[in-house]
């Protein structure tokens, strides 16, 4: 058991993170009334414009969505399922220098994590080295033991990857978690993207905002070198969607569109003699490589979950025979459960031999007999999160429990230590945001999105969540949340913005109009 | 691949059409053209019902949910809002406007990055005003404009349609949907009106009848092309030869059926499929259309005509499935 011992993120960098009691970094203003450098000409926008018009924008931009259709599903209530992702039409505004940061420790990190993949389903060397303990690999859920031996295209495990970062009351960005299984949510970015320019045309031109508009021919090209080796077609890529009714529908149908790639459902695929075909009007066409949004547990009922109607059966064997490739591939989501996520400083360090660029949040994990009980006795004050759980579910916020709430997660904890880690509470930074007319200041996250095919790439953005309950620190869509344009900003525009007074007219001309 | 006539193979990627994409293509399209089919008879029925005795208005209500193949109950006395609720509002009725629009916007749903942006942001908006309305007593005066704005929206994502979609393998099958629909539910309303109204060859239309075939000719929006064609009088089997065999008014007969074979043959190139059961089934349909008189079609009975029609829509409908959408995995597999 020695191998659990230390939660190791937690005691390295705790001292400069863990004050919960701070107060969150604010986005735009460095000292109250007095807006950082890169927010200036927002400032001066959103002082200049009535309320009356910023309400009228705001219902113009949510019609905009509901119109084109820009929705997700919220699982657990029936009729009147599809909603839209309440959008925000503030920007949140980042500077050259943080972004180049950001995509450093974002590039490493995966670097990282992939070459971690392949280590733990080939030759195991960080597990033999005691890097990382034996028994948390094999015991986690998303562990799959039929990926040993298994060797994928130019060694790359997550090709499509969206990290969550937030940012400590410090300023430092921090990861929050990885998601390498299907992260869902750029089309959300894309869609903001189109409404700003829509609605602050003058002020987007004046800021010099890196476009991020090339997102779906990037994936494209990540997914084509993805191709079997043995392929030597142009490959035929398809966006495997779970159907109609998963909550990121509507991003699947926009990848596929913008992609120029066929969306399918597993009913639509079938595997004869370990090759995967689609069923078209004119026959039977071979697939080359599937861009998968369905969870490995529903992939292939003959190998995964026997009664998942959504996958392909023997698609798995044809993955085997590499006769077609995944991406993500199958079994990474052992690499984002939230206990190896303690590691990742470490598995950064095995590989890279390098410290991680962007820190860890401080992780307590719970098999650990004094993190436990110091953390049971903290619950209040405390995060609680299941280990192989996204999309915020299975979580417990201490500061805004009930008292039975509390005990739950407690019983739960100590039935079943492995499943759980704790954090401190962060006070997550904040930024204003357009509530009911009124600009108020809303707690937000940063998800930015990363690819790797030939390179790691990621385009310059991402989507900013946004907490929309007043004092809520949840992010989640599922949860109530909506979501901002990010602006990275270019580097030569950084330093000080040109006069606000043209900037604000051109605004005001454009908003009346 | 082979080159087709009517499409250059060069610059264009092996084209290629999922077959439940193309189902769904199909359906959203055959819904599309129900709900407006349903919207402009019922429109005609309600400005009919102002001229009309209250008993005469019950019976044709109860023929018009014939016409339309939905089920009434015969106790039930049949009452403007009744007759709304059930053809206009129901979500039991499947062929209902409201049920109707929302099937083919889910449909359209399944397949959204098939069409145009265009396209969809049209069919929801559709779907969210008719979702927005409700039944109501004042309803009945706001009715027109609703049926017309149904009529108007279909016709709106139909120019769009055509507009922003390329006219490839996709846009046939929408073709083929609403043609196929049309010349069923053209079938069945023209075959219920003359099983019911007495037509002797020859004759003008009494004029208690009068507003019945009127009736009839705005239920397939064709009163004013008709009168283009035959001045205002009315001859029973100048209405049906209308209705059936002009090859050139867009809600008859001849022109649906047309219209769905010329879509058939295409995708019977684009997908290399020729010489199947549905252009077989359409061509001959097609060839009855051209080359029967309308007095031969009369003297055996419209009715028994019209039904003959709607079987072989019937066989063609399983026939496309069978070929495009459904087809047995085995005798496609490489061996």
């Amino acid at each position: 058991m020695n191998a659990t011992a230390a939660p190791v993120s937690a005691d390295a960098r705790s001292s400069s993170v863990s004050d919960a009691s701070a107060l969150p970094y604010d986005e735009m203003f460095a000292a109250p009334g007095v807006p950082r450098p890169h927010y200036r000409a927002l400032h001066q926008t959103l002082l200049e414009l009535a309320p009356e018009v910023l309400r009228r924008t705001q219902q113009a931009a949510d019609l905009t969505f509901l119109h084109e259709g820009i929705t997700f599903t919220v699982y657990g209530n029936k009729e009147g399922t599809e909603r839209i992702f309440p959008n925000d039409l503030i920007p949140r505004i980042i500077p050259d220098d943080e972004w180049s940061r950001i995509e450093k420790g974002l590039a490493q990190r995966l670097t990282a994590l992939n070459l971690f993949l392949r280590d733990i389903y080939n030759e195991g060397r960080i597990l033999a080295d005691r890097v990382v303990p034996r028994e948390l690999i094999y015991s986690c859920r998303h562990f799959r033991n039929e990926m040993r031996e298994l060797r994928v295209p130019r060694d790359i495990y997550v090709s499509i990857c969206g990290t969550d970062l937030i940012r400590l009351p410090n300023g430092e960005f921090v990861v929050l978690e990885d998601n390498l299984r299907v992260p869902s949510g750029v089309s959300y970015m894309l869609a903001n993207r189109k409404v700003l320019k829509r609605v602050f045309p003058g002020l987007f031109r004046d800021y010099g905002v890196c476009p991020v508009d090339h997102y779906p021919q990037a994936l494209l090209s990540t997914l084509r070198s993805l191709a079997p080796a043995a392929c030597s077609h142009d490959p035929a890529i398809v966006l495997l969607t779970p159907g109609v009714s998963n909550s990121a529908y509507f991003e699947h149908t926009f990848l596929a569109q913008q992609m120029g790639i066929e969306l399918v459902e597993g009913r639509d695929l079938l595997v004869h003699d370990n090759v995967v075909f689609m069923r078209t009007t004119a026959g039977l066409r071979r697939v080359d490589v599937i861009y998968r949004r369905v969870d490995d547990d529903f992939m292939d009922p003959l190998c995964f979950r026997t009664d998942s109607v959504l996958g392909v059966p023997g698609l798995f064997n044809a993955y085997r025979a590499g006769n077609v490739s995944l991406a993500n591939a199958i079994g990474t989501g052992v690499a984002d459960d939230k206990a190896v996520y303690a590691y990742v400083p470490e598995i950064i360090r095995y590989y890279l031999k390098q410290d991680a660029i962007l820190p860890n949040v401080p992780t307590y994990l719970l098999t650990n007999e004094t993190n436990r009980r110091m953390v049971l006795e903290r619950l209040d004050k405390m995060v609680v999160k299941a280990v192989g759980e996204s999309g915020g579910y299975g979580m417990l916020i201490g500061p805004a429990s009930t008292a039975a709430q509390r005990e739950e997660f407690r019983q739960r904890i100590l039935a079943d230590p492995r499943n759980y880690i704790a954090q401190p509470t962060l006070a997550l930074s904040s930024a204003p945001c357009l509530i009911g007319g009124e600009v108020e200041s809303r707690h937000i996250d940063l998800r930015p999105y990363i690819l790797f095919g030939e390179k790691v790439m990621l385009v310059p953005g991402g989507l900013t969540r946004v907490a929309l309950p007043k004092g809520s620190l949840v992010v989640n869509s599922s949860q109530g949340g909506g979501s901002k344009d990010t602006w990275v900003l270019r580097k030569e525009e950084t330093s000080e913005p040109r006069a606000a007074d043209s900037r604000a007219q051109s605004q005001r001309g454009t908003v009346a109009s | 691949m082979q080159a087709t006539d009517f499409l250059s193979t060069e610059g264009r990627r092996d084209a290629v059409m999922l077959s439940r994409v193309a189902d769904s293509l199909y359906w959203m399209s055959r819904y599309l053209e129900r709900a407006e089919h349903t919207a402009r008879l019922v429109d005609v029925e309600l400005q009919l019902w102002l001229d009309q005795s209250p008993r005469a208005g019950a019976g044709r209500w109860r023929f018009l949910l014939g016409a339309l193949q939905t089920l009434a109950s015969a106790e039930e006395p049949l009452r403007a809002t009744s007759l709304l609720d059930t053809l206009v509002f129901s979500r039991v009725n499947p062929s209902s406007i409201v049920s109707c629009v929302a099937g083919a916007r889910e449909n359209l749903r399944h397949v959204r990055e098939q069409c145009s942006s265009e396209m969809w942001e049209q069919l929801n908006r559709l779907y969210l005003e008719v979702m927005a309305s409700t039944p109501e007593e004042a309803w009945l005066l706001k009715s027109h404009a609703f049926l017309r704005a149904v009529r108007n929206g279909a016709h709106l994502f139909q120019g769009i349609t055509d507009a922003t979609m390329s006219h490839g393998e996709g846009w046939q099958y929408i073709q083929l949907g609403r043609y196929v629909e049309r010349t069923d539910t053209l079938a069945s309303l023209v075959g219920a009106h003359f099983q019911r109204l007495p037509h002797a060859p020859g004759q003008t239309v009494e004029s208690a009848d009068y507003l019945e075939w009127i009736g009839l000719l705005r239920g397939c929006g064709a009163f004013e092309a008709y009168c283009k064609t035959y001045t205002a009088e009315i001859r029973p089997v100048q209405v049906a030869e209308f209705l059936l065999l002009n090859p050139n008014f867009p809600h008859s007969v001849r022109f649906s059926v047309d219209r769905v074979e010329t879509a058939l043959a295409i995708i019977a190139d684009l997908t290399e499929r020729r010489a199947q059961t549905p252009a077989r089934i359409a061509g001959r349909l097609r060839a009855q259309l051209r080359f029967s008189p309308i007095e031969e079609i009369l003297a055996a009975g419209a009715h028994l005509y019209l039904q003959s029609v709607r079987l072989e829509c019937a066989h063609l409908h399983a026939a496309i499935r069978q070929v495009y959408f459904d087809y047995p995995v085995d005798s496609e597999l490489p061996s």
